[in-house]
């Protein structure tokens, strides 16, 4: 007799704990074959709230952090998506990619985060200065963390995209509500639980599973967000842009309509850092 | 006998006393300079500037017949008899009875003289205290002395502050003013401390006073910007009003009537005047001559129209 | 004037003296003894009688053949008056500029663009003291001000930004920069020619060009700069300048031409231009309200301070969106910081712009006016203790006392709202958590002030204040290598310094 496999239910990763949506509700998720594998937290604007008090409480700590600390955390996370890379894997080939392209996937996220752990110590140094101005003063210009980051992610590359987007505002010490692709999320449910094994402080990433239209109003509107990073369509960049009116929210928005390669070089920058960074000039007088 | 203040009670000297910034006070005396000071209102600080001055010579070739001319040119600094003579002559002690012979007994130009082993102070405090007594029993109204700026850099606060006190007792009724010799002590937070210093112990009515005139650095408006508000912090905490004397440095009618800006928006209306305020400087005078006389006539002025000019080019 | 401002030192410790030595508490008397005749600048501001639009290179009439009245708010005269721009204009202004940036401006080595905008600079700095004027004319800035800040400061931003043009590759590191193509901006009336320079320096190094609006109540230096870009030679459309109100400006900002829009002014308008432009794709900028908590620790150089309170929020009348209009004092030193700004703002001078010993000048306009007295009057209302000195007014134009409000606290309506005029808040604080608590309990993120004497706590508040620039024991410093801009609601993008660049290019 064969015996019956126990299979995971699948939660989402906010505050550090593992949890359902608030509203009780699951939508199946099926494989490419289209059989049932598992009922996903169909999350809702309750869960966003409660997941940017987590991102709110975890904030602070985090963007003190040393440099050098994060970017050994970010290099941490990397290990624990190496060590589990074939489960990873197959969670993305749950979406219909060949277990190769999965595979490079993987591997082209576990490099992403290895990419932004070493500039967690040197995007300071590159993006800040020291202003000459005309007058005795030294006058100096730093980043800032903005806060918390509202992240809303495309539905190809589930894993790489998602982190190719958390991962840069992570970097400077800003903390993330993600919403997961909507139809692989998958991915990021498991990706929750590497996170939770990575030192990373909970609350600082925190990935929702949902559906975008139920999802975005709420991403569009929360003033408690600081910034919108999001890959989203012509209609849902307008909601956005609307949103952030109300609170003079900070977008950056790829179009979804375009075509993108999350695996190429230029899908990682420093700029991508910057997005969400404010900067801070500072005056002292030199005198004695 | 001197009784020495207990040094520990002037240790935290520079915390009580507050700091001052640089750059802020040169920001702040920047816009005096930017004043800009008209007609009627020209005349008036011009003729109150003469008034204020200390007119000085104070060089080791120094003579009575100088000194003589000196007091002639104070009693009556212009042609124009209308011109109002200055405050007082400032000589070295020696001078004093010449001073006094040159100006009689019922001048009302006032004798200061600079005792205390101007301008190092570098003399044993008894020689110091004889010189200060000798000068007031030759006929000087008023007192400058230098504080001893190599105990103050050393910490020893107690000791400077002790050593103007005991010069007070030596000036019996004569006014005293008190050299800090700014650009020894350098900071503007270090001035500061040592007006302090020094008007906890003096007179109201005496001075404190910027320089000597003989370092590199004399009178600017920045210390005396500082000056003015240690003695209106001073004031307004204890009632006791001190008069203040920047020295050395000012030489144009100009930088005088910025000065008295800084008076008038410092001190307000009570400092300006001489009792309170004066300008130690030799060649100043007869700039503000000059620019008395071009309001008067509408035409530039030759520095050669005015009596004991420097400048006779 | 023939009032004396009297300060009293009411402290206990006075008072005990006072009563000790039986006599009055001392007091310093800041009156008439020496009082300043009038010393107007007489510079020629050379205005004309009517100013046209400035597009494509010429000064054309508004196709509407409209006009409205520039009024000195100093005397609440007519000084010129300036075209009214319809729709069919800013189209015309956005043609012309798109011709300008894709035939000439765009392909033309940054080594050139720097040329000009250094003549630029040049020919600003030849007409200083009559731009000055006509400033202060227009605005009712103090001429000081317009002659030592906005001018000067205005022409270093064309130098500054000249010398980026050739040096782009710079910008962003490890990327190539390329022009956005055409921008709109729309600018406040509180700096009209150093926004002016502000916003067209950086857009234009990089290869950008512009369609502007300007204020319609100060319209006028913007259109001598005009003047400025035919002297010197700017291809046409490269710099457009289209005059008059809200509609002129909405007109501007939702214009299918600009890839982006740049706006500066009250984060309410903001929040409208947001709204208006969503879905466009447009990239913006947006300097927007402010404020700003000036915070003075008990170790703080008092004298200075106070001198930077002055600073921060009567300089241009408190227009300034970085204005700190909250003062944060620590309880400790409360009253003696109060007692010295008390001493300290009776020698302030209010009263003609023009002249050149005046601190305080008119408030920019009758409905600005009015809505300061509005919240100075909830100040007085919410129980705010009211200080005012006894300065003697002009009898026409638009002027308001330099005031300040002690007692107030965090939830009043003058601790809260942006109140843009000579208007000060004192609340205090006790410990270091508390100042960084009360400065950041607000939706603005601008600007912040911090005075102490202690190294390591300037560089904490510098880092905990949630705010765009921090002057530390100083305050109100502008400098065309410095990027100002704010947090949270008082914008996004950075002006000046290389950082500003990047809000006007493209990466590839």
């Amino acid at each position: 007799m064969v015996r019956l496999p126990i299979t995971k239910t699948p939660k989402v990763y906010v505050g550090g704990a593992f949890i359902r949506s608030e509203s009780a509700r699951v939508f199946p998720l099926r494989d490419a074959a289209g059989e049932f594998f598992a009922n996903i937290p169909q999350c809702t604007r309750k869960d966003l709230r409660n997941a940017v008090e987590a991102a709110a409480k975890a904030g602070p700590g985090w963007a003190k952090r040393t440099a050098y600390n994060r970017g050994q955390i970010l290099y941490r996370l990397a290990e624990m998506i190496e060590a589990r890379a074939g489960e990873m894997a197959d969670a993305i080939a749950l979406g219909g990619a060949t277990p190769a392209a999965a595979a490079r996937e993987v591997a082209a996220a576990v490099d992403r985060l290895i990419y932004y752990a070493g500039w967690t110590d040197k995007y300071e140094q590159v993006l800040g200065n020291v202003n000459p101005v005309a007058a005795p003063f030294f006058n100096f210009t730093v980043t800032e963390p903005m806060g918390i980051i509202g992240v809303i992610t495309p539905d190809e590359a589930p894993l790489l995209a998602l982190i190719s987007l958390v991962a840069p505002a992570i970097t400077s010490g800003n903390t993330v509500v993600a919403l997961a692709s909507t139809r692989q999320p998958y991915p990021a449910i498991l990706l929750g639980e590497m996170l939770a094994t990575s030192d990373l402080p909970g609350g600082v990433v925190n990935l929702l599973t949902g559906f975008r239209a139920e999802m975005i109003p709420t991403f569009a509107t929360h003033t408690h967000l600081r910034a919108i990073s999001a890959v989203v369509n012509a209609a849902e960049r307008k909601a956005l842009a609307l949103g952030a009116a109300e609170s003079i929210k900070r977008t950056i928005m790829l179009k979804a309509e375009e075509k993108r390669d999350w695996f190429a070089t230029t899908a990682q920058s420093v700029d991508a850092i910057r997005d969400t960074l404010e900067y801070k000039t500072t005056w002292h007088p030199v005198g004695a | 006998m001197l009784v020495r203040s207990p040094q520990a009670a002037l240790q935290r000297l520079f915390d009580e006393v507050g700091s001052v910034d640089q750059i802020g006070i040169d920001e702040r005396v920047a816009k005096y300079g930017t004043r800009s000071i008209k007609k009627a209102a020209k005349v008036w600080g011009l003729r109150t500037a003469v008034t204020m001055v200390d007119l000085t010579t104070l060089e080791g070739k120094d003579t009575p017949g100088k000194v003589a001319s000196l007091c002639q040119k104070a009693l009556r600094p212009d042609d124009d008899v209308s011109i109002p003579p200055v405050a007082a002559v400032c000589v070295y002690p020696s001078m004093v009875r010449h001073a006094r012979r040159a100006l009689g007994n019922n001048s009302s130009v006032r004798i200061a003289s600079v005792a205390t082993a101007f301008p190092s102070g570098q003399a044993p405090l008894k020689t110091r205290l004889a010189e200060v007594k000798a000068a007031v029993a030759d006929g000087a109204d008023e007192i400058d002395m230098v504080i001893n700026r190599g105990a103050f850099l050393a910490g020893e606060f107690g000791r400077v502050q002790d050593e103007i006190a005991a010069v007070v007792t030596a000036c019996g009724t004569a006014t005293l003013k008190v050299i800090l010799e700014v650009s020894e002590l350098e900071t503007y937070d270090s001035i500061r401390a040592a007006s302090f210093l020094a008007m906890r112990v003096i007179r109201p009515g005496d001075f404190i006073k910027t320089s000597t005139g003989k370092t590199s650095l004399n009178a600017t408006l920045g210390n005396n910007q500082v000056m003015l508000e240690a003695i209106r912090d001073f004031y307004l905490d204890t009632g006791v009003a001190i008069a203040m004397k920047p020295a050395g440095g000012i030489r144009s009618a100009k930088q005088a009537l910025t000065f008295l800006i800084a008076v008038k928006e410092t001190l307000g209306d009570a400092w300006l005047n001489n009792t309170r305020y004066r300008f130690g400087a030799s060649s100043l005078l007869n700039d503000l001559l000059r620019q008395l006389e071009k309001e008067k006539t509408g035409a530039y002025q030759a520095p050669y129209y005015f009596s004991e000019a420097a400048e006779s080019y | 004037m023939p009032t004396a401002s009297v300060v009293k030192k009411s402290s206990r410790a006075s008072q005990r003296f006072a009563n000790r030595v039986g006599r009055r508490a001392p007091e310093l008397i800041f009156g008439d003894l020496w009082a300043f005749d009038p010393a107007p600048e007489s510079a020629d501001p050379k205005l004309k009688p009517r100013y046209n639009l400035f597009i494509n290179g010429k000064f054309v009439a508004p196709k509407g053949g409209k006009y409205f009245d520039s009024i000195n708010p100093a005397n609440e005269r007519k000084l010129t008056e300036i075209a009214l721009a319809g729709p069919a204009d800013v189209d015309a202004a956005y043609a012309a500029a798109r011709r300008a940036a894709d035939g000439v401006w765009g392909k033309m080595p940054g080594r050139e663009r720097a040329k000009y905008l250094y003549r630029i600079a040049r020919l600003l700095q030849d007409r200083a003291r009559e731009f000055a004027v006509a400033e202060t004319l227009d605005g009712g800035k103090p001429i000081k001000e317009s002659r030592d800040f906005d001018v000067p400061m205005a022409a270093a931003h064309f130098f500054y930004h000249a010398g980026w043009a050739d040096k782009l590759e710079y910008v962003a590191p490890g990327r190539r920069v390329a022009p956005l193509g055409v921008v709109g901006q729309v600018i406040p009336w509180n700096f009209p020619l150093l926004m002016c320079a502000w916003k067209l320096a950086p857009a234009l190094a990089m290869g950008n060009t512009v369609v502007l609006k300007p204020a319609e109540t100060t319209s006028i230096t913007a259109l001598k700069l005009a003047e400025i870009f035919q002297d010197a030679g700017l291809p046409p459309g490269v710099v457009n300048f289209v005059t008059g109100a809200g509609d002129v400006g909405a007109a501007v900002l939702n214009n299918a031409t600009p890839a982006k829009i740049a706006f500066t002014g009250s984060t309410e308008v903001g929040k409208i231009i947001m709204r208006s432009l969503a879905g466009s794709d447009k990239k913006m900028t947006m300097e927007l309200g402010g404020k700003a908590a000036n915070i003075i620790f008990d170790d703080a150089p008092l004298d200075q301070a106070v001198e930077g309170i002055v600073n921060g929020i009567f300089f241009n009348q408190g227009h300034v969106c970085c204005a700190g209009s909250r003062l944060l004092v620590q309880e400790g030193i409360a009253e003696k910081v109060l007692a010295k700004l008390k001493t300290r703002i009776c020698s302030l001078r209010v009263g003609d712009p023009l002249d050149k010993n005046t601190d305080i000048g008119a408030i920019n306009s009758r409905e600005q006016l009015t809505k300061i007295r509005a919240l100075v009057a909830a100040g007085v209302k919410e129980g705010c203790a009211m200080f005012q000195p006894q300065c003697v007014l002009p009898p026409k134009g638009f002027y308001f006392r330099p005031t300040v409000f002690s007692g107030v606290s965090m939830s009043s309506r003058v601790a809260r709202e942006e109140i843009f005029g000579p208007v000060l808040s004192i609340l205090t604080f006790r410990t270091v958590d508390e100042a960084i608590e009360k400065a950041n309990n607000t939706s603005y993120g601008l600007s912040a002030g911090v005075w102490t004497d202690k190294g390591s706590r300037i560089l904490k508040m510098s880092t905990e204040l949630k705010a765009g620039v921090v002057w530390a024991n100083t305050y109100n410093k502008f400098d065309p290598a410095s990027p100002f801009g704010g947090y949270k609601e008082s914008g996004f993008g950075r002006e000046g310094g290389r950082q500003g660049l990047l809000d006007y290019c493209k990466l590839i």
